[in-house]
């Protein structure tokens, strides 16, 4: 394995779950109790109704991109060395992230194509969600 | 809502004519601006209890900046939402100045965004120069290699998709900023460009070409805003507050549908309190980071339909002699983009608004209403838009 030299997340209690199990290979997203909405990046509290009733849901981990660019240039150690997908997924549970997508030249990437999630262990405690072409 | 519309006018506006000052600080570039500004309404220093102004290096950059100027404001506002920090800033005047607190705001900015090397738009994580992310939602995110470009390309990008807009009318934005900035003898690029110049230049995150980027610069200016009775007294002619709106947008828990910007809320208490209409306004002052967002812009400020914006640039429409010429000194495509350009927006519609480039091909004839649109942040995450009408006397 490469050293990794992307940036790292920090971890804290209300996301804490999430990145356990990142490391496990589980997708989670939120949804809450009271209003039923889903919800995206992960937070202590309801965006929509302000509730703490907060519960977490494995997403299926697939979705489709929404829209992408192909980045020629950023000085960011780990995304410096050439073009790379920076894009915003939409899961099936209809809630849109930000991501990569892997395992597939940029060229082929186009808005509305299938995708799933995949992770890369970036240290023994943290692995990082991508996603790459649906098989 | 009371009635705002002419209760505070700008009365001074100085542009530091700066692109490149490596020796100077910001807090000198702003104090020489304000003292400039100043002159230029028949104030001075006594006059001004309210103090505006926002930094992207400097951190409570109006206690800084009242130390050095050896100021004691009634009111002090450091409002930072990107870009467009100066379009709150002046609507924040208005409410400040109509509630009798103060009498004379100074809006002020100045940065060395080009002698300090800083990459706003491609620096990636490393342009907010911390190692460690916030958990929330930098975490999310900046692991993915976000770039201030990369966002707003990926707007450009599904806009393409949906209404099928193209790089050429992106580039059109381009050629018209140019076209202004060649009869701007301060504007950091002032030879004609054409659309092939803009689609030969390299594509620094697709689908937008470096020429679809704003330029980097060096820069600062201050603009002078006061209550009627102090405008009055002034030099120069009042250039009246007459509408005032403020808005974010951001990813509304990963549902918000991010091809609205947030001039689509902005504009409505603006136009509202205005009392007038999008066929009133006579130029523009559209934040202008990269081509995307003149296109989005219009079309959310409703000078178009949504999707109609790579139409409605065509044609002359946006150019001096067009139906609505914009950002007449070139803007930050071609004239100066020093890190934030919110300010530089009100100090361009108010020069029009006096008739300063009278008997030039800079003027828009009869310049009656103008709108300034600020955009800080960025499409494609989070951003704010801050939308202001003005009017001459």
């Amino acid at each position: 394995m490469t050293t990794w030299n992307k940036p790292l997340p920090t971890i804290s209690g209300e996301t804490k779950t999430f990145w356990d199990m990142c490391r496990r290979g589980t997708l989670l997203i939120q949804k809450c109790d009271s209003c039923n909405e889903y919800q995206w990046y992960p937070r202590a509290i309801c965006a929509n109704c302000w509730s703490n009733d907060i519960k977490w849901f494995p997403s299926s981990g697939r979705g489709t991109v929404w829209t992408f660019t192909v980045t020629n240039q950023n000085r960011t150690p780990g995304f410096d060395t050439g073009p790379y997908v920076l894009a915003l997924v939409e899961l099936e549970e209809g809630v849109r992230m930000f991501t990569n997508i892997v395992e597939c030249d940029p060229k082929d990437v186009s808005i509305g194509m299938a995708v799933e999630v995949t992770f890369e262990r970036a240290t023994d405690q943290i692995s990082v969600p991508f996603f790459k072409p649906a098989s | 809502m009371v009635d705002l519309r002419r209760a505070a006018a700008i009365v001074g506006v100085h542009e530091h004519i700066t692109r490149y000052a490596p020796d100077k600080s910001e807090a000198q570039i702003q104090g020489e601006s304000i003292i400039k500004a100043l002159e230029d309404a028949g104030l001075e220093k006594k006059d001004v209890d309210g103090l505006f102004c926002a930094s992207m290096s400097v951190r409570n950059s109006g206690l800084n900046l009242a130390d050095y100027l050896n100021l004691y404001p009634k009111m002090v506002d450091n409002t930072t939402v990107g870009g467009g920090s100066f379009e709150f800033h002046l609507s924040h005047a208005l409410n400040a100045i109509y509630a009798g607190r103060i009498n004379c705001a100074v809006i002020t900015y100045a940065t060395q965004a080009r002698s300090g090397g800083v990459s706003v738009g491609t620096g990636g994580i490393s342009r907010q120069g911390h190692p460690r992310l916030d958990p929330s939602p930098d975490s999310f995110e900046e692991l993915y290699g976000l770039t201030t470009v990369g966002l707003y390309a990926m707007i450009a990008q599904r806009h393409m998709h949906l209404y099928g807009t193209t790089s050429e009318q992106l580039a059109e934005i381009a050629v018209t900023m140019r076209r202004h900035a060649s009869l701007n003898p301060e504007a950091l690029f002032r030879d004609l460009i054409t659309v092939e110049d803009v689609m030969r230049s390299p594509v620094v995150s697709t689908p937008l070409h470096r020429n679809d980027c704003c330029i980097i610069t060096d820069g600062g200016g201050a603009v002078v805003v006061v209550s009627p009775e102090l405008a009055r007294n002034c030099k120069q002619k009042p250039v009246w507050i007459i509408g005032a709106g403020e808005a974010v947008a951001h990813q509304g828990a990963g549902k918000r549908d991010l091809m609205y910007i947030a001039a689509k809320q902005s504009h409505v208490p603006a136009f509202e309190m205005a009392q007038v209409t999008q066929k009133d306004i006579d130029m523009a002052m559209i934040y202008d980071s990269f081509t995307i967002t003149v296109l989005e812009t219009l079309e959310d400020l409703g000078f178009c339909e949504k999707g109609e914006g790579g139409q409605f640039v065509l044609n002359g429409r946006i150019g001096l002699g067009g139906e609505l010429p914009i950002n007449t000194d070139g803007g930050g495509l071609s004239s100066n983009h020093p890190g934030m350009r919110g300010l530089f927006l009100l100090l361009e519609a108010t020069r029009q608004l006096r008739g300063e480039f009278e008997g030039t091909e800079r003027q828009v004839p009869d310049c009656k209403i103008a709108l300034c649109h600020g955009t800080g942040g960025a499409l494609g995450s989070r951003h704010s838009g801050g939308t202001v009408i003005l009017a001459r006397d």
